[in-house]
């Protein structure tokens, strides 16, 4: 019998951007309030694996066509390459830079290297979790 | 600059990101693994002249002062190792060329070993209690990877084992970090060498000394903790068997050697004396372990349980000569671990077996092979002129000068059965009747395993006869670990 499942699916399409947003938004809270990349990484992750409960793993295979093997390379680069822009400046390894922009829309922001360490974490995690639960479910 | 230290630790890790793209294309994944670590070893030989030069380097992450940020300190013995770990790495990667099939290579092994480089190096110059447990997660989890890679019935087995054991000690490392932070507060090395000092090692630090020997026994394989580790061993293949035994134990070698002279240095009549009695019986098991089996491999992995004893025997000492014998002795081994490992694998390709009872009469075949075994496992035992000499005399004359007359008698006379399980291995395989001979030995994979195998070998002897340029540089480790101050003053002042 073929069990119809339209109620999960539409929730899961709305639930999926009302997740991923709150992901955005504890990762970008991480400096002065609890979260950041660890926790907005698994947040993700588990967005992506409510749309896999939902539909099946080729359907969001074809939504979201990302090597995550590739995503966990290009994260671990981004954090490294963050902490050795110091390396450059003659600065010890892993030297933070900040300083406060006023930017069109946000106002008065201030914008600091470590963000950018976060993204690298942030990607690590989400294609960590999300090889792992690709691997296993792919597995006859 | 001040940076320097770190990019030995540094390229390996970006080589590896690099190489995880690109999975399939072995042509690439070869090169750039190679590229890696010549650029590595580069850095690593500029370093020690550098630590040489300048005394030991530091850098403490974030420029933030010294207790407050991670510290990395790069003193010779460090320096010495790191140099040591990325050209043995050289060695084995060309050696695995030919032996480790399409099917791993395709499968990320070259940046599992970029990454388990990473881990070693990172947990050789780290100046920070906890990043050094950090690096040695980095490196547990790249040789969980090597050694289930593949996928075969005993490497299934045997990996769980292995992860077993090492979760547990690791979070035996943890707790134990926890108990040293509650009575010092600090994780600095240095700084906790200092705090350590300031209130003469209570009861209760030395407790925590015991704990660190048993949490770094384990890694290290010290008796009775060295249990998991001749089956874990026998199951990868021989590139990462080499690797492994080369390297894995004797970061725990390195960690005891660094927490007994750096931090616990008020009561040795406790925790040295026991370090001495487990090194001796350490040494006693792996000699037993070594005439008991028939199987090549497990003759030369119970080697690698007496290196590691003899090696802990010379730090127990704790005066300069003992300090120096085993920084030569470790260094020596590493090279001489790797070699044999290295000339088994090629046994065991061209008779296609383990057993030695089935092997006979390969000198008449391979002649070559035959002698450079032949001069491996005379630089092993610590035949004059080759690599094995130095160290075990400076450990020996270090024993004599502590008062420990009777055990280092053992010491000198486990050398007997060490050249004796590497001989019966030269006598059974080389020697007498023809025995099994495989029969599609290939020409051109016999000639890629044999060639680094050959430059290895050389790289001993050289290691051997060139003791008096290597002298100096020994002599800086040992004294830094003779005198802790000279690390203290340097990290906590130095440090920026």
């Amino acid at each position: 019998m073929k069990t119809n499942d339209v109620i999960i699916q539409f929730t899961a399409k709305l639930v999926f951007f009302m997740i991923f947003f709150y992901a955005v938004h504890i990762f970008f809270a991480g400096h002065y309030t609890p979260g950041g990349g660890f926790v907005g990484g698994l947040v993700t992750a588990s967005a992506i694996v409510l749309l896999i409960v939902a539909f099946d793993l080729k359907t969001v295979q074809t939504i979201l066509p990302i090597n995550y093997i590739y995503m966990v390379a290009s994260g671990l680069i981004l954090a490294l390459g963050t902490a050795a822009i110091s390396m450059f400046a003659g600065k010890p390894f892993f030297t933070h830079y900040f300083d406060y922009y006023n930017l069109p829309i946000l106002g008065k922001t201030s914008l600091h290297t470590a963000a950018l360490f976060d993204l690298g974490v942030y990607l690590v995690v989400v294609g960590v979790t999300m090889t792992i639960i690709q691997t296993i479910g792919e597995d006859e | 600059m001040n940076n320097f230290l770190l990019l030995p630790i540094i390229i390996p890790f970006f080589f590896a990101m690099i190489l995880m793209f690109g999975q399939k294309k072995i042509a690439y994944q070869r090169i750039m693994t190679i590229f890696g670590l010549v650029l590595s070893i580069l850095c690593a030989a500029g370093l020690v002249l550098n630590v040489r030069e300048n005394g030991p380097q530091i850098v403490t992450f974030g420029n933030w002062p010294a207790p407050f940020g991670i510290t990395m300190v790069s003193d010779m013995m460090s320096a010495l190792l790191v140099l040591t770990t990325l050209v043995l790495a050289m060695f084995i990667v060309w050696y695995g060329f030919a032996s480790i099939g399409r099917k791993r290579e395709q499968f990320f092994y070259y940046p599992g070993i970029m990454f388990i480089i990473t881990g070693v190096n990172g947990a050789f110059t780290t100046g920070d209690i906890f990043n050094l447990f950090v690096f040695f997660e980095v490196l547990l989890m790249a040789s969980y990877l090597l050694i289930v890679l593949g996928g075969e019935k005993a490497q299934l087995r045997e990996s769980i084992k292995y992860i077993l054991v090492n979760v547990i000690s690791s979070a035996l490392f943890v707790i134990t970090v926890a108990y040293l932070y509650s009575v010092v507060g600090t994780l600095n090395m240095a700084d906790i060498s200092l705090k350590i000092a300031e209130i003469n090692q209570p009861g209760i630090l030395t407790v925590i000394a015991v704990l660190f020997l048993l949490v770094f026994g384990m890694k290290a394989a010290i008796f009775p903790l060295y249990f998991w580790l001749p089956s874990a061993y026998s199951a990868p293949p021989i590139p990462v068997l080499a690797l492994f035994g080369a390297l894995l134990t004797k970061v725990g070698v390195y960690a005891i050697t660094r927490t007994y002279t750096l931090f616990f240095t008020h009561d040795l009549s406790y925790t040295h004396e026991l370090l001495l009695i487990l090194a001796i019986l350490t040494i006693v098991a792996g000699c037993i372990g070594a005439l008991a089996h028939f199987d090549v491999k497990q003759i030369i992995i119970y080697n690698i349980v007496i290196a590691v004893g003899v090696i802990l025997f010379g730090v127990a000492q704790m005066n300069e000569a003992g300090l120096e014998g085993a920084i030569f002795y470790l260094i020596h081994d590493m090279i001489i671990k790797a070699a044999l490992f290295m000339l088994i694998g090629i046994v065991i390709y061209v008779t296609g077996t383990t057993n030695l009872r089935k092997m006979g009469g390969l000198m008449k075949t391979y002649p070559a092979l035959g002698w450079f075994y032949l001069i491996a496992a005379f630089g092993l035992v610590g035949v004059p002129p080759l690599s094995g000499f130095i160290g075990k005399l400076l450990i020996v004359q270090g024993g004599f000068e502590a008062g420990n007359t009777w055990s280092t008698l053992l010491v000198l006379a486990s050398s007997i059965i060490v050249l004796l399980s590497a001989m019966r291995i030269f006598i059974y395989a080389f020697w007498g009747v023809e025995g099994q001979l495989s029969s599609n030995v290939e020409k051109s994979k016999f000639n890629g395993l044999f060639i680094p195998t050959a430059f290895l070998v050389v790289l001993s002897i050289f290691y051997g006869i060139g003791t008096e340029w290597l002298t100096p540089f020994m002599g800086d480790a040992a004294k830094i670990l003779f005198d802790p101050s000279i690390y203290t003053d340097a990290v906590m002042k130095g440090g920026n």
